[in-house]
């Protein structure tokens, strides 16, 4: 195609268009399923060599895949379905990217301009289903309009707060010819440009309000990696010895095994970075949009501090915490600027509580004393086992916050997690995403039994293709983070979390007993290996090392399941609603 | 809870109107009135709304609106003293008390547009409140139905 489009007064189809812009964006790889309206695209894409297109079961797990592709590289990840239901498909997989400022580039067929609003065959209003849930969307109407869409589409989804872009593109625009293409060199958006650059007058008072601080304390979030700005926070921290809590999606700016590192705040945070946001009297959010699981309760979070927000997007800063400093731009500016700007600090008596609190952190579990697999020391064990520049991406329950709990947390983009949305069957499609992305670096997908069960048919991808992903199931037969409120705040019932549960069943049951069916099913084994993918099982303690070792030094894929004690919890926990300080930290 | 006049220009893009007003809903405010109509420029468009909220809730409103990528600039224009705000308002009353009516029509200077055996038939446009005092006025002799426009705006020179 390129060699048609650089004739001069050649004419050029929409789909060539589309597969020339990809290539101009830099797209080496992208995630999808045809259909019906947009076989024209799939031809020109089958033509040319420097595109690959991943063909998944699902367009749910194409849009994972991209995501999961973007979070391990930091470029755009770009998935192509057709109308109708594969766009429907895809609608979880933006709503999730959205919520995590994921930069994605999602291209949907349509049906032809002339039919459109008629319900015609494998019609949806795609624009209409993604208004609410993407940075933004195009429905292109003409091919003129084409080039200058894609260019916006990408430069929309990587720039700013980086988020999903839905491009629609109806058939009859994607087989129509345009003369005298040129894809644009710049975009022309009046509305839109980011501020990157901190407010001085604002980074002064932030330095002024540091040097005045006695506790002050860093929450750094997902928007660190967003800017790749986590050299620039260590570095301040070490200037300044402040210290820093760590959000779900921000795990990774700072080693985990740095000493001014306070773990994870929020519901299932560390009590040392509970403690830490309760005491601190300054408080300075960095790329982090205080989200309810992080701050619980608003009222009650941080409210000894005096608070400092740096937020590329205005809208989140006072949103859910009002900000005492607002900063309105990028994290990595701005630390830059800060950087330059503060004086020196010793680690004094705060940093000294924090070493405390963090001492009291030490994991509760006991493996030696238990004769069923911890799934706390199934990650432990992972930790140990996999190399240092491995990237783990998790599903979504417990075994997700074990993951962030428990793994060690080298470097961004080495812990991928739906953290906004919370999508079960994230982790396998995401997983084959960053596998794919980042061939050098080992994979892990650590997920739950049900998790995996919501993508698994992706097994047979990640088989055909040799897609090196290492799957590691925490089979406790539950539904287990919901089972865990069933056990604490819903007087055991648990309703519909056990995945064992039959009709032979009590209704009402409140754990298993000797009664309980034996067989779980399916047999995650036997799937895998119908699949094509090897796989193993561990029962006891005594098996973990041995089937870990064997799945993670094999080429993969793989699957790797681990029969987990079955009511185990996840601790800390701080009830829902509760201030952040209310911490559970064991079970009773 | 006041009410909060808001003008927003944006591109001129299909669908427009449905962006600002889809955010809005989605994110709970409740629109009292929006007019969207292009402007001297073709490529603008210019989208009026009357919002109820207290000033942190506005705060957040205008941030979100800016936040889409067809939004070109968010003015609330409430607090603001050079601006000439203008509504526009139908209203039909019952016709018994006719001269008493005329007189109040007279004073307002509204136009009478449909006038029937049993009914009339106003129109008036004038600022904001002007219009509620017209229809307050109205009140006791019977409104059959009346249709308001909602506020619009333009900057004094």
């Amino acid at each position: 195609m390129p060699d048609r489009a650089r004739q001069v007064g050649a004419r050029v189809s929409g789909a060539e268009i589309l597969v020339d812009a990809l290539r101009k964006e830099g797209v080496t790889l992208l995630f999808g399923y045809p259909g019906g309206m947009v076989i024209s695209i799939f031809d020109v894409l089958n033509r040319c060599d420097d595109i690959n297109l991943v063909l998944t079961r699902h367009e749910q797990a194409a849009i994972h895949a991209a995501d999961g592709y973007a979070r391990a590289t930091g470029k755009v990840g770009v998935c192509l379905v057709t109308s109708g239901p594969g766009a429907t498909n895809t609608i979880t997989g933006i709503a999730t990217a959205k919520l995590d400022s994921i930069p994605l580039v999602v291209i949907s067929g349509q049906v032809r301009t002339t039919v459109l609003g008629s319900d015609a065959f494998q019609e949806t209003d795609m624009v209409g289903l993604t208004r609410p849930i993407c940075k933004h969307n195009y429905l292109v109407q003409s091919i003129e309009d084409l080039p200058a869409s894609l260019k916006n589409a990408f430069h929309i989804a990587r720039t700013g707060r980086p988020g999903p872009v839905s491009v629609d593109l109806p058939v009859d625009v994607a087989e129509a010819t345009l003369k005298d293409y040129s894809y644009p060199t710049s975009v022309h958006l009046p509305g839109y440009s980011p501020t990157l650059k901190g407010n001085h007058r604002q980074v002064v008072r932030l330095s002024q309000a540091i040097g005045e601080a006695n506790r002050p304390l860093i929450c750094a979030g997902g928007g660190v990696i967003s800017s790749e700005a986590g050299a620039e926070l260590v570095a301040f921290m070490e200037k300044t010895n402040i210290p820093a809590v760590v959000t779900l999606m921000g795990l990774g700016v700072v080693p985990s095994d740095h000493p001014l590192f306070l773990g994870m705040p929020g519901m299932h945070g560390c009590a040392s970075a509970n403690f830490a946001l309760a005491e601190c009297d300054l408080l300075i959010g960095m790329g982090t949009r205080f989200d309810d699981r992080v701050t619980s309760r608003p009222d009650s979070f941080a409210k000894n501090a005096r608070i400092a927000h740096i937020d590329i997007d205005p809208s989140e800063i006072g949103k859910n915490v009002k900000a005492d400093i607002p900063v309105v731009g990028d994290v990595k500016s701005v630390l830059s600027d800060l950087i330059a700007l503060v004086r020196p600090k010793s680690a004094g008596e705060w940093v000294g509580r924090t070493l405390k609190w963090k001492e009291g952190n030490r994991v509760e579990f006991d493996q030696a004393e238990c004769p069923e697999i911890l799934p706390q020391f199934v990650i432990r064990s992972i930790a140990r086992l996999v190399k240092s520049d491995a990237v783990v991406v998790t599903d979504v329950g417990q075994h997700q916050m074990w993951s962030a709990l428990h793994l060690d947390h080298g470097r961004p983009r080495s812990f991928i997690s739906s953290g906004g949305l919370g999508t079960m069957g994230f982790g396998l499609p995401a997983a084959m995403g960053a596998a794919l992305g980042s061939p050098e670096r080992p994979v892990v997908c650590i997920s739950g039994d049900g998790s995996i069960q919501m993508n698994i048919q992706e097994l047979a991808t990640c088989a055909i293709n040799r897609i090196p992903v290492r799957i590691v199931v925490l089979n406790n037969s539950y539904l287990g983070l919901v089972r865990q409120w069933q056990e604490l705040f819903w007087d055991k019932n648990y309703a519909k979390t056990c995945l064992r549960q039959g009709p032979d069943c009590p209704k009402r049951c409140s754990g298993p007993g000797p009664d309980c069916p034996e067989k779980y099913l399916p047999d995650l084994v036997k799937v895998a290996q119908a699949n094509g993918v090897e796989a193993w099982r561990a029962e006891k303690p005594g098996e973990v090392e041995s089937v870990l070792r064997r799945g993670l030094e094999c080429p993969g894929p793989v699957l790797m399941e681990f029969m987990v004690r079955r009511l185990e919890n996840v601790f800390p926990m701080v009830p829902s609603g509760k201030p952040i300080t209310e911490i559970i930290t064991r079970g009773a | 809870m006041d009410a909060h006049t808001i003008i927003i220009t944006v591109a001129n893009s299909i669908g427009v109107l449905a962006r600002v007003s889809g955010l809005l809903s989605s994110r709970g405010y409740n629109i009292e009135s929006i007019i969207g109509a292009p402007t001297e420029n073709p490529d603008i468009y210019k989208i009026h709304l009357v919002i109820p909220g207290t000033a942190e809730q506005i705060e957040q409103v205008t941030k979100q609106l800016n936040k889409l990528i067809d939004t070109v600039k968010v003015v609330d224009i409430s607090h603001a003293r050079n601006y000439i705000v203008r509504e526009y308002l139908l209203i039909k009353v019952k016709a018994e008390k006719r001269s008493e009516i005329f007189e109040l029509m007279g004073v307002f200077k509204a136009k009478a547009v449909d006038i029937t055996r049993s009914h009339i038939t106003f129109d008036l446009s004038g600022p904001p409140l002007k219009i509620a005092r017209f229809i307050e006025l109205l009140k006791p002799y019977g409104i059959k139905e009346y249709v308001r426009t909602g506020n619009v705006a333009i900057s004094e020179d």
